[in-house]
């Protein structure tokens, strides 16, 4: 493997982390939080790339669709919540996997009635659509490092968030110990919607950068769920920095393991991982709840 | 019912208690007699499917509904045991060998007990890794598992790749020709009643009652001296093999196997149909695999967007019917039957 290959692989395998990383971060937190597995996780993703994808048609501008697709993306999620997922809470893990994998159906007709079943085209902006030489002789997409670029620094953004300000204090005290943050005063009830929001703004955000290097199609949310969802299980439930540190690993892991392995065993490569890692430490790497 | 204090059990004390599965079963004989008197061959194909469903969803329900263990890799346990049968067929077809080491067969007395064993292996081998953990964690890794196994499948280009590998060998089961179609159908009807009265059995054995006992309260059998997670593994191997079979039956009944098949939404399509079906009752899961099939099939023509009605069904079944079909046909358990209702973390 040449330095230059190296390189371009190492970004290309961060790109994909900073990418799993908005997808798990909400969903780590919903299920720290409000103990709530939802694989409907996904269908955010999916619904993010196809209102970008709409405002992109409609506005013609890039950024304002980014801008008008993340705040639909947000509403859709706290309309789940409100309408369905907030009766599960205290369900059991079984009823919550049903209501969540009848949504993905739903939503996924619901997309391929307003938007059809051919894949729809988001065109890479003009700005972006070029080339940068990080080094000698190595070119590398600007798209690609933009979407690295916003992604690091969203993930710094939530750090910041949950790590230094109250309302991150009550997010991790809710992870920590449910009824105990909500004997002490929190308001658990708005916390739910806010980290439901933000989990859904994010799961979109990811979808909305991925539309222009994969396709904006219906189920593209399914194969990135599953991805976040090792992820969230390698990184503990409940933990924003084993999210991080789990969805790197697993970019990086995933990535080289395509170039380096044969076909057979690269696209196995993560999943194995996660075993021997699972099998080490069966709560994941940083567990939350003791 | 059987009294629980005395695991022994009776074939016809337990028929008092579930006769329904006798006129279910019977309904599936009648199939071929009613889609050759209205010339409707497709039916045969239909309930083919239904049959090899319901024999998955039976054997899912025994870690589901009696083990408390959603599984969401019982797709990928299926493929397991289809592709080895697919794969021999291959490599005899072909006159080559496996991994240079074996030649093929296009015998299903060899390949089905050995679909099975696979099944098995690879039940046993993911079931150590994920039943050291619970709750939403086993969901979420038996879910992973599914990927890999389907991933693994997608990668093997020798077999078909992304497009699945038709098995082309003339399959026979030692020297009987099972796979005429009508033959074949009556071949899984009788693997999916051996199957029913198998796990009716086991849930009332000693077995069942540590196993349901389990799911209700882990600590309390710890406190008993009982290890749970042996008890665990040995029900997961055994749902996976049987789930095995079942894939056997599938790629030999329709001469073709896909990682379609292996998709982790059919692994959720499976545990539909056992919570569709009433997961109270060992042969619940069949009605809901039928249910499922007949959906499936006559939904798409009334409406392109099928899944949506079908999404919000089971929607609904999950806030209002907990008990699945089983309830509502007012067949429910007798009070020393009842063990689990809803999801156990």
């Amino acid at each position: 493997m040449t330095l230059s290959l190296f390189i371009e692989q190492s970004l290309n395998g961060v790109q994909l982390g900073v990418q799993l990383f908005l997808m798990s971060a909400g969903l780590t937190l919903v299920f720290g939080i409000m103990n709530l597995i939802n694989l409907a996780h996904g269908s955010l993703y999916m619904a993010g790339a196809f209102f970008a994808a709409m405002f992109i048609k409609i506005t013609g501008n890039f950024l304002l669709a980014i801008a008008l697709a993340i705040p639909c993306t947000a509403i859709m999620g706290i309309l789940m919540e409100l309408i369905v997922l907030r009766r599960f809470y205290a369900r059991g893990h079984l009823d919550q996997v049903l209501v969540t994998f009848g949504l993905i159906l739903i939503f996924n007709d619901l997309v391929r009635m307003v938007w059809g079943v051919v894949p729809v085209p988001m065109p890479v902006p003009a700005l972006l659509s070029g080339s940068v030489e990080i080094m000698d002789g190595v070119l590398y997409p600007a798209f690609r490092l933009a979407i690295l670029s916003v992604g690091l620094v969203v993930a710094l953004g939530l750090y910041v968030v949950v790590v230094h300000t109250r309302t991150g204090m009550w997010i991790r005290a809710g992870a920590s110990n449910r009824p105990m943050a909500s004997a002490l005063g929190v308001d658990v009830q708005l916390v739910f919607a806010l980290v439901f929001a933000a989990g859904a703004a994010l799961a979109g955000l990811a979808g909305m950068m991925a539309g222009p290097i994969t396709a904006v199609q219906v189920g593209m949310g399914e194969p990135i769920l599953i991805l976040a969802l090792v992820v969230t299980v390698i990184g503990g439930i409940g933990s924003i920095r084993g999210a991080f540190i789990a969805a790197l690993m697993i970019g990086i892991v995933d990535t080289f393991g395509r170039v380096l392995l044969p076909h057979a065993l690269g696209s196995m490569v993560i999943f194995m991982l996660m075993a021997l890692i699972l099998a080490w430490r069966p709560k994941g790497l940083f567990p939350v709840h003791g | 019912m059987a009294d629980q204090s005395n695991p022994s059990f009776s074939l016809s004390a337990w028929l008092r208690g579930n006769w329904p599965i006798l006129l279910v079963l019977a309904a599936l004989a009648l199939v071929p007699t009613f889609a050759a008197a209205t010339d409707n061959p497709f039916l045969i194909r239909l309930f083919t499917r239904a049959v090899i469903f319901s024999i998955v969803a039976v054997a899912l329900n025994f870690v589901l509904g009696y083990g408390g263990l959603v599984s969401l890799m019982h797709s990928g346990l299926f493929g397991v045991g289809a592709y080895t049968v697919a794969i021999l067929a291959f490599h005899d077809y072909e006159a080559t060998k496996f991994l240079g080491l074996f030649a093929g067969t296009d015998n299903l007395a060899i390949s089905m007990p050995l679909a099975f064993l696979c099944a098995m292996g690879v039940a046993a081998l993911t079931g150590i890794i994920s039943l050291r953990t619970s709750g939403t964690y086993f969901i979420m890794i038996t879910l992973a598992f599914n990927q890999m196994l389907y991933y693994f499948f997608v990668a093997l280009q020798q077999y078909g790749g992304e497009d699945g590998l038709q098995v082309l060998a003339n399959l026979h089961f030692a020297d009987f020709n099972i796979t005429k179609r009508t033959t074949f159908y009556y071949v899984a009807v009788g693997v999916l009643t051996a199957t029913i009265f198998v796990f009716a059995r086991l849930v009332q054995s000693r077995f069942g009652i540590i196993l349901r006992a389990t799911s209700q309260n882990e600590r309390r059998v710890v406190a008993l001296g009982i290890p749970p997670l042996r008890y665990k593994l040995m029900a997961f191997a055994i749902s996976g093999a049987v789930t095995g079979l079942a894939g056997a039956l599938w790629a030999s009944g329709q001469a073709f196997v896909s990682p379609s098949d292996l998709s982790w939404v059919r692994a959720g399509d499976y545990v539909v149909m056992a919570v569709l079906g009433g997961m109270g009752r060992v042969w619940g899961p069949v009605l809901g695999a039928i249910l499922f099939v007949l959906l499936e099939a006559y939904l798409p023509s009334w409406t392109q967007f099928w899944q949506l009605p079908f999404g919000i069904v089971v929607v609904l079944i999950v806030v209002y019917l907990r008990g699945g079909l089983v309830d509502v046909l007012g067949l429910t358990r007798s009070k020393s039957a009842s063990n689990t209702e809803g999801g156990h973390a």
